[in-house]
């Protein structure tokens, strides 16, 4: 039996209806439960001394006053760490020349960012702790920092890592058909230098970890804001020598992550080694300014960008050189080189064209470690691919939607292998770009845009058409070798009063995870959503699986709770069909009671079969399956990604006296396959475009040539705030995937992956009968006053 | 000139209805005496300097942000946390109204908005969508975009206004 998606009015049919998020009523209630609101017996806290220098020898330390400090217990050093803890080397097989140098959960000798833990004083109390450590004396050598991205291969840069013998994290060059001779005989090649500012991700809740170590037990128990509970439950079992099996991870409410706590930190580690050796409860939470210092960072990028194009619009090559500057590691598990190999992968993702060369130059510095964040790779692959399609459009003159359809992958054209290698099962260009214009009103928005000229407004239209990777297979970690699970896993049961458990390896970090499981369980028993409990994040509780990242916790999960609540269907029905002495094809579940399928007619309730099965189940005959749980893992096998579109518009008035950028309002259409809740879907993409927004015109983490961070607090960090947002139109396209039943593919990153291109667009479209152009984000006042000539110092 | 620096400070207020007295450290922040002390885990610390709005508290009827005040400062005073909203039933409109809207996603900074939108709703009237936007421009919301947020607010403040004229 399969689903029928096309027939809204079917039985069930919760997949693809905007229900409530059952956990959102205690959240709004303030009754969630983040890791910094437990409070354990015996708990102590954590806090760091961290390097105030970007680079230096660790010559002495001093903790003598901190332990002397009124409630403080102990002391850790980096050496003091180290022997209960190993180090870890952030590399994986199939990024093919990625080296990084061990790290280490304090640091051992030497100190490489501004922000990295150093000692670790713990106290009874966290101001005691903070106030203790700022008497730790530690006595540093300074080394040359290196902050400069483009010089750090140069000859005459120091060496971060002598024993790695250069700078050169990663490099990787792609090419496609021949690019220099395209360039060579096309009727119009524009070149452009773009930048990415290096953004970090300011969730709400800072990084929070509380573990505790029972050596009575054996048993290791961290509750942690993550989105990857089985991964830390490894990598902490890895480096702490404890059995995999006695390590708990349990992920409770998390606020915030986009991709922010997917990753290994050395301070959380160090936290769950102090419990090791004091075998009782540590707490740690980051402070905002340890946020921003040891946070990952992300997307510091400096690109050289050519197209080329015949008369009629056709693209004829692209080449992209790409640099990016990752910090002093590579980091753990998931890499820093994944960022730069994306925007080799993703560049002229839309494009149906022939000669491709993208180089991406991954290099140490001695900042804060870069790696995944929201929509890895995208927005900086997005924005170099239509700004340069805007300017050649400019260039010859055309229409630049019409430059886009023209080139384009045709909607029937599928599945086509791109010229980055990139294998697209099914996409929307056209269609999406159609009902986009639908919803713009492209020509009265162009008339809009032509009356304000008139009167001195210079507003601006920018279109950005994407791609975005989602539901990633093994081919994204697992081949190189890290034990990050790709596949995912649930489990369904039905308890004596009807109602069903669902536990999934997939996380919530408040995208909706759970609102999307509960419907998907619902649809595929046969039961009403509010009958339906979910359980996440919990490593000894639900099956193994990777958690929420790379945008696939509706496809990979979603999918094997579908398959897992039809199967559970499937032994309900076994046991009516014999309790009923009936067919069991001819039985089916709707709202929670066994129903004849073809007249609809109730013949008895979920409960009442629970009642027999769980307490006379003496009653049913004897070698009947009377097991009423289920479990199915789902795995992504006939492409390595599921890939979306989508296309992004931005409507934007520049102010060319002030160079403020005013956003008047931004659409959006999206082809994320099934939608299983339209309006999480919905809020998923208008959350994912501000944060782009935040990218094109605030978010930049400035340091300085010595490597000092300079603005590492909220008010100094800007990131969008209500005011300055404009309203924002959603509209969708359905190609559902055929890898599984439910057809979704992920719907997270897509907004924050094409809004910095729009918006980039947009503003030079407003600039340009001024001659000017702007390519570097954020786009501040100051950039766009430069651009347009008015500030030259 | 006070002759000695007290490291503690004894206060008596109420919150959320209740008389409640604690022996603080001076240095205390009140956000951190409600949720370590009290147990009143609804306000959140996440800037720890003002600008977030996560902790905002209703403290003597004003919309406060509860890092930037000390707990010895509210010595006296009558403080409301979301908890204590809950309980009263009084922002029972809105929480339903966030939900529907799904105008929260992780939640971390809702308890601060759901104050700082009472602040706005209890200047009565229907506010615009800009000024919802501007006096919402105090707490920082890293996962909605801020839309549906502006739209609970906004159909709560009709629904108010409705009842009131009718």
């Amino acid at each position: 039996m399969t689903i029928a998606f096309g027939n809204p009015d079917r039985p069930n049919s919760y997949i693809g209806k905007t229900v409530p998020r059952p956990n959102a009523e205690k959240l709004v209630q303030g009754r969630g439960r983040y890791v910094d609101d437990i409070t354990l017996p015996r708990m102590v806290h954590v806090a760091f001394v961290r390097a105030p220098l970007a680079h230096a020898r660790i010559i002495g330390i001093d903790t003598e006053a901190a332990k002397a400090f009124k409630g403080v217990l102990r002391v850790f050093t980096g050496a003091d760490l180290a022997e209960v803890c190993t180090p870890w080397v952030g590399v994986l097989a199939h990024l093919k020349g990625l080296k990084s140098p061990p790290q280490h959960a304090l640091a051992v000798e030497r100190a490489c960012w501004v922000g990295e833990p150093v000692v670790a004083v713990v106290a009874t109390t966290r101001a005691a702790a903070e106030e203790a450590a700022t008497l730790v004396e530690v006595d540093y050598d300074p080394l040359p920092a290196v902050t400069d991205t483009m010089t750090a291969l140069d000859a005459d840069t120091p060496v971060i890592h002598p024993d790695l013998g250069d700078n050169l994290a990663f490099r990787r060059l792609h090419e496609e058909g021949d690019v220099d001779a395209a360039m060579a005989t096309a009727h119009k090649v524009v070149s452009a230098r773009f930048r990415t500012a290096r953004h970090t991700g300011v969730t709400l809740e800072p990084r929070s970890i509380l573990v505790d170590w029972n050596p009575a037990e054996g048993q290791m128990t961290a509750w942690h804001a993550t989105q990857a509970p089985h991964m830390m439950q490894t990598v902490l079992a890895t480096h702490l020598d404890i059995p995999e099996s006695r390590v708990r991870v349990i992920c409770g409410d998390v606020g915030g992550s986009y991709g922010i706590k997917v990753h290994v930190y050395p301070d959380e580690v160090a936290t769950a080694a102090i419990a090791r050796v004091m075998a009782r409860p540590v707490k740690f939470i980051a402070d905002r300014l340890e946020s921003f210092t040891s946070d990952i960072h992300a997307r510091d990028h400096e690109i050289e960008a050519k197209i080329a194009v015949a008369e009629d619009g056709k693209i004829l090559a692209i080449d992209v050189d790409d640099w990016t500057g990752i910090g002093p590691y590579s980091v753990y598990p998931r890499t820093s080189a994944i960022e730069g190999n994306q925007v080799v992968n993703l560049c002229g993702g839309p494009y149906d064209f022939a000669n491709y060369r993208a180089q991406t130059t991954v290099v140490f510095q001695n900042k804060a470690p870069t790696c995944q964040y929201r929509a890895v790779g995208h927005p900086i692959a997005a924005a170099i691919t239509e700004g340069l399609v805007d300017m050649a459009a400019a260039a010859i003159g055309m229409d630049p939607v019409e430059i886009r359809r023209r080139n384009m992958y045709a909607d029937d054209a599928y599945p086509v292998t791109s010229p980055a290698k990139m294998r697209f099962e099914g996409l929307s260009h056209h269609a999406s770009m159609d009902k986009l214009m639908e919803m713009i009103d492209y020509d009265a928005l162009r008339a809009d845009q032509e009356e304000a000229r008139k009167q001195g407004k210079h507003r601006g239209i920018g279109i950005a058409s994407f791609i975005e990777l989602t539901n990633p297979s093994p081919f994204m970690y697992g081949i190189g070798g890290a034990r990050i699970s790709a596949q995912d896993g649930c489990t369904v049961r039905m308890d004596p009063d009807g109602s069903v458990v669902a536990l999934s390896g997939v996380t919530e970090q408040g995208q909706g995870t759970e609102a999307m499981l509960s419907q998907v369980v619902a649809e595929g028993v046969g039961v009403t959503p509010d009958k339906v409990r979910i359980i996440t994040g919990d490593t000894q509780v639900t099956p193994y699986g990777g958690g929420t990242w790379a945008s696939r916790g509706a496809g990979i999960g979603g999918e094997a709770a579908l398959q897992a609540a039809r199967a559970l269907r499937g032994s309900i029905l076994e046991v009516a069909a014999s309790m009923l002495q009936s067919d069991a094809a001819k039985l089916d579940i709707r709202a929670g009671q066994v129903v004849d399928a073809d007249s609809g007619e109730a013949r008895m309730p979920l409960e009442e079969l629970g009642r027999i099965v769980y307490f006379r189940g003496d009653t049913l005959p004897k070698g009947l399956p009377r097991e009423l749980v289920q479990t199915r893992h789902f795995i992504t096998m006939d492409y390595p990604f599921a890939f979306t579109n989508g296309v992004q518009a931005s409507y934007l008035e520049v102010d060319t006296d002030t160079g403020v950028v005013t956003l008047l309002k931004h659409w959006c259409v999206e082809d994320c396959g099934r939608v299983i809740n339209p309006q999480l879907v919905d809020e998923q993409i208008r959350g994912g475009i501000v944060q782009g927004l935040g990218g094109a015109l605030y978010e930049e983490i400035h340091y300085d040539e010595d490597g000092q961070l300079l603005n590492g607090s909220m008010a100094d960090y800007l990131v969008p705030m209500a005011g300055e947002m404009p309203d924002m139109q959603i509209g969708h396209v359905e190609t559902p995937t055929g890898e599984s039943e439910l057809g979704a593919k992920g719907a997270g990153e897509a907004g924050t992956a094409g809004a910095p291109a729009a918006v980039m667009n947009a503003i030079n479209d407003a600039l340009r009968p001024f001659g000017a152009q702007v390519t570097e984000m954020p786009f501040t006042p100051e950039r766009v006053l430069r651009a347009l000539g008015k500030i030259d110092d | 000139m006070t002759a000695v620096f007290l490291d503690k400070v004894d206060i008596a207020l109420t919150v959320n209805g209740e008389p409640v007295e604690g022996r603080v450290p001076a240095g205390q922040h009140l956000v951190d005496f409600l949720r370590q002390a009290l147990g009143l885990t609804g306000a959140h610390a996440s800037c720890e300097h003002g600008v977030c709005g996560a902790c905002t508290l209703r403290v003597d009827g004003q919309a406060v942000r509860g890092c930037l005040m000390l707990a010895a400062q509210a010595d006296g005073a009558e403080v409301w946390t979301v908890e204590g909203l809950t309980e009263q039933g009084s922002s029972r409109d809105l929480q339903q109204a966030f939900v529907a809207r799904n105008a929260l996603q992780c939640g971390f900074c809702t308890p601060g908005m759901i104050v700082a939108a009472e602040d706005l709703l209890a200047q009565g009237g229907v506010p615009t969508r800009v000024e919802i936007r501007e006096h919402l421009s105090g707490n920082y919301c890293r996962c909605t975009g801020y839309e549906a947020i502006v739209d609970a607010v906004e159909d709560v403040a009709r629904a108010r206004a409705g009842k009131g004229t009718a």
